[in-house]
């Protein structure tokens, strides 16, 4: 268990890391997710100790590790630029761990020729490292953090350098060997798709700051800020303010001073939020949870009256854009899958629909000051 | 490359074909009188500089003392680079400053207050002198030439070998010298190059009867310019050229691909 207590890291004047706390258990594939800038980097090079923490403790498996040099950690990391030994072989390269670590060499070879066939890469043992394409460098990377049996292995924006299709292959591996190995993995990305499809857990970050730490599918239904919703997925936001409240419902008045209703989730993962009355909040739907309507429902669900902007066909969904006609703001974005019923629905454009939800659907969560609002 | 790029004009080709002339035709005469004899071509001269003892030490002393101040500076040079480029302290701004001092300095004010400095210590002048003087201008080329390796090479490297364990004694030998080898290397040449033929700080730090072969060349001219003076200059010529294509051929093969 890796657990990083209060850390902040500050440049200066700037703050790469504001009082960060992360635990991460062993045997996870863990994301640090998060915009471009908001610490990612800095946080992963502490706990590889490349970096001294300004404040705050590190500590892995109970004991204090901020102070121990890097050489002395038994964690192994995969830089973004690879950061091969040009002057070695691709064999030599891998086996610079080990040789290290004064590993006897028919050990050394053994295990480097097991690790060069797991990345798929036992016929370039005796190439020179610069005449490797990406994606071979990139195993050969991968090799030579894994041949050392890493207790953590940290990975900055391994794939970012990567062509699509290349990184989708990647990604496969990357996860088939983390299960095989069943290795810590901390993986950092900018890359929220990426983030989504391999880890059992992501920590997205914004501003030096973790906003939030959860499953994939806890980070994407019930994003905890603003922040969260708005950076994984597409999502649509309403300003408004709290209104009325019952049993199991919660209104909210939004800029059409009709009120919305907000229900806990069915399976009760997200409970009924707790605001006041009158307290600023935005309220969050998923394009996925939103159905296009001719003609008004029922009063049991949220509606939005509005006019068809534009419909994009993307194979297996269709992507719906709606202006509402109580607000100003942005558009709304309602995706379709295709299956038979919807196909036939057919929508024209400027014509006067109906954007509906259900109560258990939608997010109230407080007003974020760094999202343009809307 | 470029075929839009205009031709110089004529004046131009003419000021640079006399200034060639006055580079070059002076040390072609030089060239050509060492194998000259009074009737026909010799090898003669050469055979007598051989074999003449005096010679043949102020050979052996530049030798020595060109090869022990390189020495010392690739040491120096390079622990020197590394601090600069690898470290943060404070005055690493005035330290880096003062490396590159000596460079610009006129050879005559180094030499004379490197004479006084002697004098003042009670260092007796000799080899051990104009080793330590020498020191002082070429150790400021291998800094630079190892700090433009050094510049060229991704910090990420040295990183990346203390992440998979090795010790900063072993980061050092297993990854950063063989990286900026190819520095050290030019740095050396250049310094032995450099020391080899300096004249002037040697003039001032030199004793008695420690003649280096640039001396030695000087006080054979006081008796008028010889055919053997012309031999003698020719070898160090040819040395010094080898030096610097050498050097010129390395940095083209590990110059950033
Ligand atoms: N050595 C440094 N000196 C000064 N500022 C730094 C240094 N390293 C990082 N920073 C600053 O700290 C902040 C966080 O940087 P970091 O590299 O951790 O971001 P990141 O999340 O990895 O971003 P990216 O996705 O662009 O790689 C940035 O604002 C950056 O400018
Ligand atoms: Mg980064």
């Amino acid at each position: 268990m890796l657990e990083v207590r209060n850390v902040s890291r500050t440049y200066g004047e700037a703050h790469a890391l504001r009082d960060v706390s992360v635990t991460i258990q062993d045997g996870q594939f863990f994301s640090l997710l998060g915009p471009s800038g908001c610490g990612k980097t800095t946080l992963l090079r502490i706990i590889a100790g490349f970096e001294d923490p300004s404040q705050g403790q590190v500590f892995h498996k109970e004991k204090r590790i901020d102070n121990v040099p890097a050489n002395r950690r038994r964690f192994n990391m995969v830089f973004q630029r690879y950061a091969l030994f040009p002057h070695l072989n691709v064999k030599q390269n891998v086996a610079f761990g080990l040789q290290m670590k004064k590993t006897p060499s028919a050990e050394v070879e053994q295990r480097v020729s097991e690790m060069l066939s797991m990345v798929q890469m036992e016929t370039y043992g005796t190439r020179g490292v610069t005449t490797l394409s990406g994606g071979q460098q990139q195993r050969v990377a991968l090799a030579r953090a894994l041949v050392n049996r890493p207790e953590i292995l940290l990975l900055d924006e391994p794939l970012s350098a990567l062509d699509l299709k290349l990184r989708q292959q990647m990604q496969v591996e990357l996860l088939s060997i983390q299960r095989r190995l069943k290795h810590t993995f901390i993986f950092v990305t900018h890359d929220q798709e990426e983030a989504l499809t391999l880890s059992d857990r992501v920590a997205v970050m914004n501003k030096g700051r973790i906003e939030q730490v959860g499953t994939p599918q806890e980070i994407y239904e019930y994003p905890k800020t603003e922040f969260v919703a708005r950076f994984i997925g597409s999502i649509n936001v309403l300003g408004g303010e709290v209104g009325d409240g019952a049993a199991d419902s919660l209104s909210f008045v939004g800029p059409g001073k009709r009120p919305f209703i907000i229900k806990a989730s069915r399976d009760g993962s997200r409970p009924l939020p707790s605001f006041a009355k009158g307290t600023k909040v935005s309220l969050l739907v998923r394009p996925e949870k939103l159905k296009l309507l001719k003609s008004a429902p029922g009063p049991e669900q949220n509606t939005l009256e509005g006019t068809l902007k534009e419909v994009l066909y993307q194979g297996p969904i269709t992507q719906l854009f709606v202006q509402p006609k109580e607000t100003q703001g942005p558009v709304w974005v309602i995706s379709q899958p295709n299956t038979a019923v919807t196909a036939r629905k057919q929508f024209n454009l400027g014509e006067k629909v109906y954007v509906s939800w259900l109560p258990e659907d939608c997010l109230l969560l407080e007003k974020d000051g760094n999202g343009s609002g809307g | 490359m470029s075929s839009t790029k205009p031709k110089p004009s004529r004046f131009y080709g003419v000021i640079s074909a006399l200034t060639f002339i006055m580079i070059y035709v002076p040390l072609a005469t030089l060239v050509v009188f060492s194998f000259r004899a009074p009737t026909g071509w010799t090898f003669d001269w050469y055979t007598k500089i051989f074999s003449d003892q005096q010679i043949i030490e102020a050979l052996g002393m530049s030798f020595f003392v060109g090869t022990v101040s390189t020495a010392i500076s690739i040491v120096l040079g390079t622990a020197a680079a590394l601090t600069l480029e690898r470290t943060r302290f404070k005055g690493r701004g005035a330290f880096d400053i003062l490396t590159h001092i000596p460079i610009i300095m006129p050879e005559t004010v180094m030499g004379l207050s490197l004479l006084i400095w002697f004098v003042f210590l009670g260092v007796t002048l000799g080899s051990f002198s104009m080793i330590v003087a020498h020191v002082t201008f070429t150790l400021s080329y291998v800094i630079i030439t190892v700090r433009t390796r050094l510049q060229g090479m991704d910090p990420q490297m040295e990183e990346a070998a203390r992440d998979l364990g090795a010790s900063p004694w072993q980061t050092f030998w297993k990854v950063t010298f063989p990286l900026v080898r190819p520095g050290i290397v030019s740095g050396g040449l250049l310094a032995f190059t450099l020391s080899f033929d300096d004249f002037l700080v040697t003039f001032f730090t030199a004793g008695a009867g420690s003649d280096t072969l640039p001396m030695k060349i000087y006080s054979m001219t006081k008796y008028g310019v010889s055919p053997e003076i012309n031999a003698l200059s020719t070898l160090m010529l040819v040395l010094t050229l080898v030096g610097v294509l050498v050097i010129g051929a390395r940095e083209k093969l590990s110059s950033p691909r």
